[in-house]
């Protein structure tokens, strides 16, 4: 019988082992060294904030892998050796394989800071952080956290959860500006604010002060000020973690190298989740993914291939999704922080300051481009039709109510925004 | 918020983590509290009327001192930071104290009304319910009874946590309206209008009057003294009977079709609105294991079947010997009976089979269960005697085991422990048709954004009815659960905008996807198709 080994237990890996187990009966093993079961890493942040325990964090009960007959083999696997088909684990016991899927996520990233390996120093990405969080935080009066996007605003959400106070450090000029136009990313600083946290934007760390025991005792900024704090929150983005894989011969750049079928330059070895690397990026998409819906839909489709039908990872209309604090956020298409040149930005904020809504749209044929979200909820059907369909951003204001997916009796403010969007755009460009 | 987790300690870490002005509001609610205890135990107050308005006014004022601190400081949003941390809502210490006191008022109330002070040779009464008696008499003209304080208790319950629930989720419009809802229909049917019609009509003998309580939640309505109250209770009573049979014939299945049972189980149910307001804090408890929602399916069929069969037993025999008051003969009921079981189970079987999830077969198994016992009752019986059982007795083991045991001590007072909605999941039979009408013949479902959703479980966390919500988010369908009561705090907590409560047209509301909307849409077509 066939044997499928997958490494790594999270979105990827786990989304694959259950495809391949409706299709077929290879054997199939997930190799995870940071839990036996798997769990939602994005519920991480609720286990500390004492919304959940780390029970609920599992999707599956936990006999629900005998049941499905998908092996658990808990270990760190130390080096892949493709000649022989085997992966070689910490303890140097071998496991054989017939086809070998790599989907073992990502690390935070470690910009070489002085002092970022001091005890108080963690990411926000495994469950050992977590530990180490909870460890910490009793005798914490200041964290500071070092990285100004989804997860550093999660991780600071979490430490105020515990009244501790928070200093958030922003390289950039604007929360998240990179990805967030203007309006948004100012709307999201005031929020930030107003959950009394200490928000440093355009601030860099230069180094990580220790104290006696090797523990994290402040940090200086670039602006030559020192903070004390008893926690450091490094939460500047992520990079796939495939140390393990320098000398297996298998094709690395800053990930694992697949092409659109997923497959590695070895046969019969593939990577999917965060630690895949497009040889080229897919549409508009970047060639690494760290995301979960990405990671899901890699293993949907890896499956295919590995119970015999050859299937590319073919994603269909970019969307994403975050809650900043207290204000969701989706998004549908491409909106980009700065319009293109061909693009037209339609930007709509409730006077409550906690509602947006900005739609991207080609100028010349009106067709719509994306929109982002914040505080009203969006029906992803609706705009992955639209976006097939290639309509227009008219045709997206009209029906903008049955986009809405708030709950009901929400107040709803289509009207408001239409009125707006005609007196910016319909008039001036069509008459 | 306390820093630290690990603190379990019984000198309530909790308190720690209040403020002077949300210690102020605990310290007058259990001023309230404790002047009715002193009641209870038979100090007696010179003005009773003042100190029980004193008593209650210092409860709500504590309530909403305590819930305006706490909630409106802080931006408007979800607000279930350290649930998991603290003692009384994570089956600590202050938890088990909880759950022992209302379980021990509960046995009282129940079977020892004597201990809350109430003379039942017909004298004054004493203790606390001698100490609602000013109410009582403002009210209804009578002096109180243990169940008119139970009753006041249990509204002040939920105008007062329910005041503190509305602060909670005030961002969230649907939990605004619903939670006015149950409040008003506590306070205006369960409540006053009862009340103030018993003042209206003192020398009739007492039925139920509570218009929105209605069969077989409450098991008594076909008692035989219940239905000798309404029949010879002038046209009240006869109102009070043909409103009630339309509710469970008529007006509660269309509303069902329309709105899921939600529209009962949430907005208008008494022991919903009690779940809801003061069991808020406790819905994360519900067990959410596969094992558990087999257990729930056993019993709360169970007790479906139980209380049909009681209640025809209850009607066989007031047939029987009140032969004069019915225009209806027992057999005549009996067939009725069955005949109606017999097509309503028939053309779900026909019509329905596809659809039948297992909560759906159980609810059928027990319809066509209750036939064959109804026609056995008809076969085997004596006027008194059903199947060889005293048909008394039987309706007085229900009350005993169904009515008091579980829906009240049970129910109630392991909210700390089991969840707030241990009776409505597992006991209520009303639940249970309500739900198989809800799975097959509504319009009500919850509806999923996509493939938007991270599986973070968030949703089964906070489900009070322990339905795992997320093992449907996650496969991008829809939730159409019999259990499902619509609170819609699933879709409030989602942290990515997934859930979302419709009525809509019931074609496609069943729906599976292996492949997720997002991904290739050709790989969508041919896994999903199949």
């Amino acid at each position: 019988m066939e044997h499928i080994v997958i490494i790594g237990n999270g979105i990827a890996g786990v989304t694959l082992a259950q495809h391949i187990r409706k299709k077929s009966d290879s054997k199939i093993t997930i190799v995870s060294s940071e839990t036996e079961f798997f769990f939602s890493r994005t519920a991480l942040m609720y286990v500390f904030m004492g919304h959940m325990k780390w029970e609920h964090t599992q999707p599956y009960e936990n006999d629900f892998w005998k049941k499905n007959k998908i092996e658990l083999l808990q270990g760190l696997i130390t080096a892949v050796v493709p000649n022989l088909k085997e992966i070689i684990l910490e303890n140097n016991t071998k496991l054989t394989y017939d086809k070998l899927v790599l989907a073992t996520g990502s690390k935070p990233n470690k910009y070489g800071w002085p002092g970022q390996d001091l005890q108080g120093v963690t990411g926000l990405y495994h469950k050992r952080d977590l530990e180490a969080l909870e460890n910490w935080a009793p005798t914490t009066k200041r964290a500071v956290i070092v990285g100004g996007g989804l997860i550093g605003i999660e991780l600071a959400e979490m430490l105020r959860s515990r009244n501790i106070a928070v200093t958030f450090l922003v390289r950039e000029k604007s929360f998240w500006d990179g990805v967030l136009p203007f309006g948004e990313s100012q709307m999201i600083n005031r929020h930030i604010l107003e959950h009394h946290i200490d928000l440093r934007l355009d601030t860099n760390m230069v180094e990580i002060l220790s104290d006696e025991k090797g523990h994290a005792r402040a940090i200086v900024t670039d602006k030559g000020e020192t903070i004390e704090c008893e926690i450091v929150g490094l939460t500047a983005g992520v990079s796939p973690n495939i140390d393990f894989l320098k000398d297996s011969g298998i094709e690395l750049g800053k990930g694992v190298k697949v092409n659109r079928f997923l497959e590695t330059n070895i046969k019969d070895i593939y990577a999917i989740g965060d630690c895949a690397e497009q040889h080229e990026a897919i549409d508009l998409r970047r060639p690494i993914e760290a995301v979960w819906y990405t990671g899901r839909m890699m293993g949907e489709a890896l499956a295919q291939t590995l119970t015999g039908t050859r299937t590319a990872y073919k994603p269909g209309h970019w969307f994403n999704s975050a809650k900043f604090l207290d204000i969701e956020y989706q998004t549908y298409g491409w909106v980009w922080a700065a319009a293109k040149e061909n693009e037209e930005h339609f930007y709509w904020e409730h006077q409550s300051g906690k509602k947006a809504i900005r739609i991207s749209f080609d100028k010349k044929d009106r067709t719509f481009l994306g929109i982002n979200t914040f505080g009203i909820r969006l029906r992803h059907e609706f705009f992955d039709k639209v976006l097939t369909n290639k309509e227009t951003v008219d045709y997206v204001m009209k029906n903008l109510a049955k986009a809405n997916f708030d709950p009901e009796f929400f107040k709803s403010h289509e009207k408001e925004i239409q009125k707006q969007f005609s007196s910016h755009f319909v008039g001036v460009n069509t008459i | 918020m306390s820093k630290s987790i690990k603190n379990i300690s019984i000198a309530s870490h909790e308190n720690q983590d209040m403020d002077g002005i949300q210690k102020l509001g605990v310290t007058l609610g259990l001023l309230g509290l404790f002047i009715m205890t002193l009641a209870l135990f038979n100090v007696s107050f010179p003005n009773k009327g003042l100190w029980l308005a004193g008593s209650i006014f210092a409860i709500f004022t504590g309530i909403i001192v305590y819930a305006n601190r706490t909630y409106l400081n802080q931006p408007e949003g979800i607000k279930n930071n350290g649930i998991w941390h603290k003692d009384l809502t994570n089956r600590g210490s202050w938890a088990w104290m909880t759950g022992i006191i209302l379980t021990s008022f509960y046995i009282v109330l129940y079977w020892y009304p004597q201990y809350l002070g109430l003379n039942q040779d017909g004298g004054k009464s004493t203790g606390i319910v001698g100490f609602f008696d000013p109410l009582s008499y403002i009210l209804n003209g009578k002096p109180a009874s243990q169940w008119f304080v139970y009753g006041t208790l249990y509204t002040i319950a939920i105008l007062g946590l329910g005041y503190k629930f509305i602060l909670k989720y005030r961002h969230n419009k649907y939990q605004l309206i619903r939670t006015i809802s149950v409040m008003f229909f506590q306070l205006g049917f369960a409540f006053l209008i009862p009340e103030i019609l018993e003042k209206l009509n003192p020398e009739k003998a007492y039925f139920t009057k509570d218009l929105k309580n209605m069969w077989p939640l409450n098991y008594y309505f076909f008692n035989d003294w219940n239905l000798k109250g309404m029949l010879e209770g002038g046209n009240l009573g006869l109102f009070m009977l043909f409103f009630g049979i339309a509710m469970i014939f008529i007006i509660s299945p269309i509303l069902t079709y329309f709105y899921g049972k939600r529209w009962y189980c949430s907005w208008v149910c008494g022991c919903g609105g009690l779940a809801e307001t003061a069991g808020d804090s406790f819905r994360h408890l519900s067990n959410k294991t596969d094992t558990v929602w087999k257990i729930e399916r056993w019993m709360i069929h169970s007790v479906l079947v139980f209380s049909f069969v009681m209640t025809i037993a209850v009607i066989f025999t007031f047939l029987s010997n009140n032969p004069e008051m019915s225009f209806i003969t027992k057999d005549h009921f009996i067939w009725g009976i069955v005949a109606f079981l017999l097509v309503f189970t028939g053309a779900l079987y026909l019509f329905k089979r596809k659809d039948l999830d297992k909560d759906a077969v159980f609810t059928m198994l027990s319809l066509v269960a209750i036939i064959i016992i109804s026609l056995l009752i008809n076969y085997f019986s004596g006027n008194q005697n059903i199947l060889f059982i005293d048909s008394n007795s039987l309706r007085e083991w229900y009350g005993f085991a169904i009515g008091a045991a579980f829906s009240g001590i049970v129910g109630v007072g392991f909210y700390p422990i089991l969840g707030n909605r241990v009776w409505c999941r597992f006991g209520c039979p009303m639940a249970a048709i309500l739900g198989l009408q809800q799975r097959l013949f509504s319009k009500f479902r919850i509806t999923t954004n996509g493939g938007q959703c991270i599986s973070c479980g968030n949703c089964s966390t906070y489900c009070e009815m322990g339905i795992d919500v997320r093992s449907y988010a996650q496969k991008g369908e829809n939730i159409v659960r019999s259990s499902c009561v619509g609170c819609g705090i699933c879709a409030a907590v989602c942290p990515r905008g997934v859930l979302k409560l419709e009525n809509d047209t019931p074609a496609g509301r069943i729906n599976s996807n292996e492949i997720l909307l997002g991904n290739d849409v050709d790989l969508m077509d041919l896994i999903n198709q199949k």
